[in-house]
């Protein structure tokens, strides 16, 4: 590959992944109806594009096969072909080709992976069924500029929006002298076209193939720069005829010929007419719909790093404020103030802006299960409906990158060990097509991602067995624990091998490593059950993993900062409401017992004589249990920048970082979780 | 491992008193040397982390030599200061009583720590250097913050 294209490859396998996304999710809708015209057309653009894009990349495996599954596809959209189990099978596996050759792209290897055994498929699929004409559309495109040829084309006759200089007339004096053509061309970007320079190049390297660019305008260096609005134009120099050409370029995605004339010796032209869209009206329309959902926003691709260090930075201006904001509330003037106030909004909206930067919507993971799913179903003979809810969430980068696992996790055993047989389901008075859900949403500054599924649920009494049987639990504790905490045990590390029971067999299969992915995360997972009805996995994943809101306490002479997503509330108590049941304390808040521990002895503050009749009760949630914290005393609520303790005190529980405080002084993020 | 795998001709060391004690190290791991700020105590961690401090923005454990190696430290701390080392992408300071000097020493002023000392845990010692007529001991942190 040379150099040229080398600083295209990574536009090519951006643009490339999306329509392979485009070709699966299309897939997966006509499957379920074969007959729908729309997603037919959807996947053949994405092909059509596929095979553009890699043809000009030089990327010959790809080419052929996106050529031969175009075949398929013409076929389909034709009315030829029913796009059957056997049709979508073998499309689908030519999408995993597509995306193999993609990956081995993205690796340096440009021509790897061969799709031959997948062409021979296609063309079995093809021979299978009567010939047609595979010309169908360029047949018809034909007649079209056919009709619109005139025999005018005098030199003077051509509107261009540049003059000819009389070098560029003696080139095409010798050029009709050696009987070959010259062409005006006027050609359309589309105008959300993201890279114009990438279209230009792709433009004139289908041209030059067998001809020549003697001019442009603008100037050839703008174009490479972009430097346009949505339209430029070329002379081109070439033996070939009109139509070739047309058919060269408008092969281009987000490229169209406006206008297309030969430079004096009349054959024909072709200018865009507004017949074609009235003819093709419907389809037109329909191409601006999609159009506009895939819309692609202007983006900037950068450096995760560079985020980070912007996002240190907006950190430490953070901090800054917040000093800023303790000396203006001590000194009490007025100026002063007034600019603290302005340096706090603007502070706020660019620590918004900086975390939104960050943000990439959940789509990105949540594309690839569609098809997982299906494939399992299939696999184990299941029906299965799968739902996707919330997908346009956004999260912080970091998370998106860490949470495609344990989801694939989670859904593997929805669809494997969740989801009945179809004659349990039968027999249970269950609709046989097995259900399961995906949704993210919002909540606070917090993401919910739930995995439910309506299968047979988990089989508490297994559990509990399959504790004995480990020795996680006695017979005896077992019976200590409710239906919830039990439930939580499919979490532990030892559950993983569950073999010897069998109705929950394989369910806890990794359940450990998701478990801890998601509360490196800083996020939670919780399970719950009803037998019969089915199991619901819900994670909880904060927005960021740089700043949260927390409460401060003092305990001691200490500060510490309590992430507010494990605050439920704040209380205030007095000694004598303490009783005591089993040795532990408790207070009796809202008629529901709440279990108490004391800061000062769980953060071993050395005793001292502090002591005061009221006490301050932080009431915590560790999963789904309340536990109250007994304070000193309650500083307030603030947002704060995360900092890790670093690697040197990496396996100390109790904590999730440390925090620099308005003073300058560090404070540690208590971590309640591992904490209490 | 041999001393001249450790320390070449002319190792440039930052000196400095532990209680009586004269301790070094190789200047290429220290950062800065700095006064010694508020520390924030870390619970739950062992005696020998002192707590963190805010250091421009980073959050650094501070450790304390004097109770890992059962020295008491002197009355005055005004000469006390942190030194804050960086080596291998970490980042951490220990309390010393005073910073003396930096020196240059000679690969032949350094003796295995092996034969003559053996009081503290030896391991952290890679050698004894002979300074004028005072007996330095040369520490690795490598060791000492167990990253080896």
């Amino acid at each position: 590959m040379n150099m040229d294209m080398s600083q295209y490859l990574d536009v090519f396998i951006e643009e490339g992944k999306e329509h392979l996304l485009i070709l699966s999710k299309g897939l997966l809708e006509l499957e379920k109806d074969p007959r729908n015209l729309s997603s037919i057309n959807e996947i053949f653009r994405s092909a059509h594009t596929l095979k553009g894009m890699s043809a000009t990349m030089g990327f010959n495996n790809m080419a052929e096969l996106t050529h031969h599954m175009e075949d398929v596809l013409t076929r389909l959209k034709d009315g030829v072909m029913i796009a059957d189990g056997m049709v979508i099978d073998v499309l689908l596996d030519c999408l995993d080709r597509l995306q193999m050759i993609t990956e081995s792209i993205q690796e340096g290897q440009s021509n790897g992976v061969s799709g031959t055994d997948l062409i021979e498929k296609l063309e079995y699929l093809i021979s299978g069924d009567q010939p047609e004409h595979p010309t169908i559309i360029s047949e018809e495109s034909g007649q079209d500029y056919n009709q619109e040829q005139k025999a005018s084309g005098e030199l003077v006759n051509i509107e261009m929006p540049f003059k000819l200089n009389e070098y560029d007339m003696t080139i095409i004096k010798e050029v009709h002298a050696k009987n070959l053509n010259a062409y005006y061309i006027a050609i359309d970007i589309a105008k959300d076209c993201l890279m114009k320079s990438v279209r230009v190049f792709m433009v004139f390297k289908a041209l030059e193939a067998d001809g020549e660019i003697i001019k442009t305008y603008p100037l050839a260096e703008d174009l490479d720069e972009g430097k346009f609005e949505k339209e430029f134009h070329i002379i081109l120099v070439n033996g070939l005829d009109g139509d070739t050409i047309l058919q060269r370029i408008n092969n281009i995605s987000e490229v169209e010929v406006k206008t297309i004339k030969p430079i004096s010796g009349p054959s024909w032209s072709y200018s865009s007419p507004p017949i074609i869209q009235e003819k093709n009206g419907a389809m037109i329309n329909q191409t601006d719909e999609v159009i506009k959902t895939h819309k692609v926003k202007q983006t900037v691709r950068v450096d995760i790093e560079k985020l980070d260090i912007l996002l240190n930075l907006v950190g430490e201006l953070v901090i800054n404020k917040g000093r800023l904001e303790q000396i203006g509330s001590t000194q009490k003037h007025n100026d002063l103030n007034e600019v603290v106030e302005q340096i706090e909004r603007i502070t706020n909206d660019l620590q918004n802006i900086v975390m939104k930067v960050r943000m990439v919507p959940i789509e990105n993971v949540f594309n690839r299960f569609p098809r997982m799913i299906r494939d399992l179903a299939k696999d184990e003979g299941k029906d299965i409906e799968f739902i996707i809810e919330g997908k346009e969430t956004e999260l912080d980068r970091t998370v998106i990158d860490e949470i495609g696992d344990p989801l694939v996790h989670l859904l593997r055993n929805a669809v494997d060990h969740g989801i009945e047989e179809a004659h349990v389901r039968k027999a249970a008075g269950k609709p046989l097509t097995g259900t399961v859900r995906l949704i993210a949403r919002y909540q606070g500054n917090n993401v919910f991602i739930e995995v439910i599924d309506d299968g047979g649920g988990f089989d508490v009494e297994s559990i509990k067995n399959t504790a004995i049987d480990k020795g996680i639990l006695t017979a005896q504790s077992v019976n200590e624990l409710s239906t919830d905490e039990i439930l939580q045990l499919v979490f532990r590390p030892g559950f993983s091998t569950a073999k010897n029971i069998t109705d929950v067999s394989g369910r806890g299969v990794g359940l450990d490593v998701v478990k801890s992915k998601i509360e490196s995360l800083n996020g939670e997972i919780h399970v719950q059950t009803k037998p019969g009805e089915g199991t619901t996995f819900r994670i909880r994943l904060p927005l960021t993993l740089a700043i949260l809101q927390a409460l401060l306490v003092q305990v001691g002479t200490d500060t510490y900062a309590i992430p507010l997503f494990s605050v439920d509330e704040t209380t205030m108590i007095t000694e004598n409401e303490i009783k005591m049941i089993h040795s532990q304390e408790v207070i009796v808040l809202r008629g529901t017992v709440l279990p108490l521990v004391r800061a000062r002895s769980l953060l071993e503050v050395p005793p001292s004589d502090y002591a005061s009749d009221t006490m301050y009760v932080v009431v915590v949630r560790k999963g789904e249990k309340q536990v109250g914290m007994v304070v000193d005393s309650m500083l307030g609520q603030q947002e704060v920048v995360i900092k890790s303790l670093g690697k040197l005190m990496d396996g100390i529980s109790g904590f999730a970082g440390a925090t620099i405080l308005g003073d300058g002084g560090v404070s540690l993020i208590l971590d309640v979780g591992t904490l209490i | 491992m041999t001393l001249s795998d450790t320390f070449n001709k002319d190792t440039q060391i930052v000196a400095f008193n532990l209680g009586t004690n004269l301790f070094g190290v190789d200047i290429l791991t220290v950062q800065e040397i700095i006064k010694v700020l508020s520390i924030t105590r870390v619970p739950k961690v062992g005696r020998s982390i002192e707590g963190v401090i805010n250091l421009r923005g980073n959050v650094i454990p501070i450790f304390n030599l004097h109770k890992r190696f059962g020295i008491t430290p002197t009355e005055d701390n005004n000469d006390h200061r942190i030194i804050v080392f960086y080596f291998d992408d970490i980042r951490a300071g220990i309390i010393v009583d005073a910073v003396a000097e930096v020196l240059k020493i000679d690969q032949d002023q350094i003796e295995d720590a092996g034969n003559i000392y053996n009081g503290i845990e030896s391991d952290f010692i890679k050698g004894v250097g002979k300074v004028d007529d005072r007996l330095m001991l040369l520490l690795d942190f490598r060791k000492l913050f167990g990253l080896t």
